[in-house]
């Protein structure tokens, strides 16, 4: 058709700009309906955008949490398996210098070993005086460790001090109380050099803790520096190392602490050391994302089903302006376009408003929670176009019936 | 204008080119038996023509309607518009040649209810390669020309049937066409409103417009200056 279309210049042609004015004054003809057709897409994309950000939000709360205890905190322990009897028994022993071999690996902080002492029947009073008239009371437990424990456990001294190196490595009569112990042993100041008894030796109070960060059991008890559990009460092994790491060098130090301990079985220790933060924010995006986003897959499908019942339905009504179009000029691609590209805009729409929306509930929630709000804006973007993405798809069969409309029939009826 | 012009005028008309042109056209339905909707039928008409088709409903003047708009293809026989054959032509052809050659005028009037009647009138303005610059601009004009610029920013709802149609008719000859096709453009009109619209086709045709107008009404017809009767899918000149 050469001799006919040549005549008008291209740009005078029907071009992308007509097509968008055609399918705006379309799409805007009917307000009402519009708001009902984009519903579904709005609620699909608000979830999605709803349950990425919550997610990405909630993950850095719990990290937050994690970075105050949780993270800087590790144990270390000799491997058990179970004996003939039926009894755990350890495969080894933690060396006694346990501690300052775990302080040389890069990240440990603090180091030191915490071990429950057998008193075997002997008792634990702040006199020595043995009154046969007095109620029997159980004895306050005695734990043993090393003299960075305070660093190791996160603990904070009520009073006094805690023990050193030295009373380690001499064995001294010392003790540190923990502050519940010490309540129940009668001892309220360690100014006047008070002494407990555990059995017949005395121990001179140099401390009293009254809070510990691991193991709080050491706050109802009675701790003597592990060399003079050893030389006075027979402390044949410790039980556990308790270590202060640096953020995020978990998994290094969990790695290094086996072979530190012993080079030549490194896998007789098990070693509970904190996940780096990446890994517990995919843990928990994982968890909490799934559900939530097959939902609002749920909900898109629902959304695009609705744009293509609206559309068709539109394209049935409409069947008069189609044969008109025809009539005026308009090819079958032309009417195609037009409802398509009617279909984007309502999909694009109902996106737009979607991720607002989504933004918004993820800032109420927030805020509610006294969160900070933390969320994508490329994935904001990227939801719009996912609106548009379904208004193409939903559009596409209604564009097809629009095209085949014969325009004889269709001018029988009225517009 | 005298009669002495008229006879001029009426001269002039065979010396000029034919715009509309049939040659054996015809027009089957499949079925058993097939319909013949339209016999053979020969027909020109000249640039400048007032031609009326006249005929009781099923006698084919639709048919003949829609072969001659390019909205159904005949059977048999040669169709050219403009001189041009459209026989070969395909669809993007044809739609193009509706754009540019032919301006519709229906019964029904078929404007857009949410556009204004500006906006109605430009939608042909569109398809039909108008330059984009004139477009409102001779929108506009062809709005005056029928008599409505002071209902340019007016919804067609709220206009009488006999605006509407002349909203139609300025919508038809918006894009310049070579013939105005009017299938039964009073049909749904009251005595005032249809002799409003046929002193426009008649004030078009003195401006030297192609009409051709399909109706079952012969007081209608009889406006035409060249009459043609069709009944049961054959033509017939009415001297």
């Amino acid at each position: 058709m050469t001799a006919v279309t040549d005549r008008v210049a291209p740009g005078d042609r029907y071009g992308v700009r007509d097509l968008l004015a055609e399918a705006a004054a379309g799409v805007g003809a009917r307000p009402g309906r519009l708001l009902l057709t984009i519903l579904g897409t709005v609620l699909g994309i608000a979830s999605v955008v709803v349950t990425v950000g919550l997610a990405q939000t909630a993950a850095v709360q719990i990290n937050q949490q994690f970075d105050a205890v949780a993270a800087t905190q590790a144990v270390a322990s000799a491997a058990t398996s179970p004996g003939r009897d039926g009894q755990e028994r350890a495969l080894a022993r933690l060396p006694w210098d346990a501690a300052e071999r775990a302080e040389r690996i890069a990240g440990v902080e603090a180091a030191a070993l915490v071990s429950e002492v057998d008193l075997a029947g002997a008792d634990v009073s702040a006199v020595p005086v043995h009154d046969p008239s007095a109620p029997r009371t159980s004895a306050p437990p005695v734990l043993a460790a090393g003299p960075h424990a305070l660093e190791a456990l996160q603990g904070r001294l009520q009073q006094g001090r805690w023990f050193d190196a030295g009373h380690d490595a001499r064995g001294d009569r010392v003790a540190v109380l923990g502050a519940d112990a010490a309540r129940r042993l009668g001892v309220q100041r360690v100014d006047r050099q008070p002494s407990v008894f555990v059995g017949d030796r005395a121990y001179q109070v140099v401390g009293i803790v009254d809070d510990v960060a691991r193991r709080t059991d050491l706050l109802g008890a009675v701790i003597l520096p592990t060399g003079t559990a050893r030389a006075d009460l027979g402390l044949a092994a410790a039980d556990e190392l308790h270590l202060h790491v640096a953020i995020g060098s978990g998994p290094v130090v969990g790695e290094q602490l086996p072979l530190a301990l012993d080079p030549n079985e490194p896998d007789t220790f098990t070693v509970g050391v904190p996940p780096t933060t990446s890994r517990v924010r995919d843990s928990v995006q994982a968890d909490v994302s799934t559900i939530f986003l097959a939902l609002g897959g749920v909900a898109l499908l629902v959304g695009g089903v609705g744009i293509a019942n609206v559309t068709l339905l539109s394209v049935l009504e409409r069947v008069g302006e189609i044969g008109l179009r025809r009539a005026l000029g308009a090819t079958r691609r032309q009417i195609a376009a037009q409802f398509v590209v009617e279909s984007v805009v309502i999909g694009l729409l109902g996106g737009l408003v979607g991720a607002a929306l989504g933004v918004a509930v993820v800032v109420v929630v927030s805020a509610a929670q006294s969160w900070t709000p933390i969320l994508e804006l490329g994935m904001v973007g990227l939801a719009v176009l996912a609106g548009g993405g379904i208004g193409l798809l939903a559009g596409l069969y209604p564009a097809l019936k629009a095209a085949s409309v014969e325009p004889i029939a269709a001018l029988r009826g009225g517009v | 204008m005298t009669v002495l012009d008229l006879l001029g005028a009426a001269e002039e008309v065979h010396d000029r080119a034919p715009v509309v042109e049939l040659r054996g056209v015809t027009r089957q339905f499949p079925g058993d038996p097939p319909v013949h909707a339209l016999h053979p039928t020969d027909l020109t008409v000249r640039a400048g023509e007032y031609l009326s088709v006249v005929g009781p409903s099923g006698s084919g003047k639709s048919t003949l309607l829609h072969l001659l708009g390019l909205l159904d293809s005949p059977t048999d026989g040669e169709y050219l518009l403009d001189g041009r054959p459209t026989s070969g032509a395909g669809e993007r052809e044809r739609a193009a040649l509706r754009a540019t050659r032919i301006g519709f005028v229906f019964q029904a009037f078929h404007l857009l209810p949410h556009r204004t009647v500006l906006e109605n009138v430009l939608l042909a303005t569109v398809y039909s390669g108008v330059p984009r610059a004139e477009r409102r601009e001779r929108a506009v004009a062809a709005l005056e020309r029928v008599g409505l610029a002071h209902r340019l920013d007016f919804l067609p709802t709220v206009l009488s049937g006999g605006e509407r149609q002349r909203t139609a008719v300025a919508r038809a000859v918006v894009a310049r066409p070579a013939v105005l096709l009017a299938d039964e453009p009073t049909g749904n009109l009251d005595s005032a409103s249809s002799e409003s619209v046929l002193a426009l086709f008649d004030e078009l045709h003195a401006e030297g417009l192609t009409l051709l107008v399909i109706t079952h009404d012969d007081e209608v017809s009889a406006r035409a200056q060249r009459r043609v009767r069709i009944a049961d899918g054959r033509l017939q000149e009415i001297a």
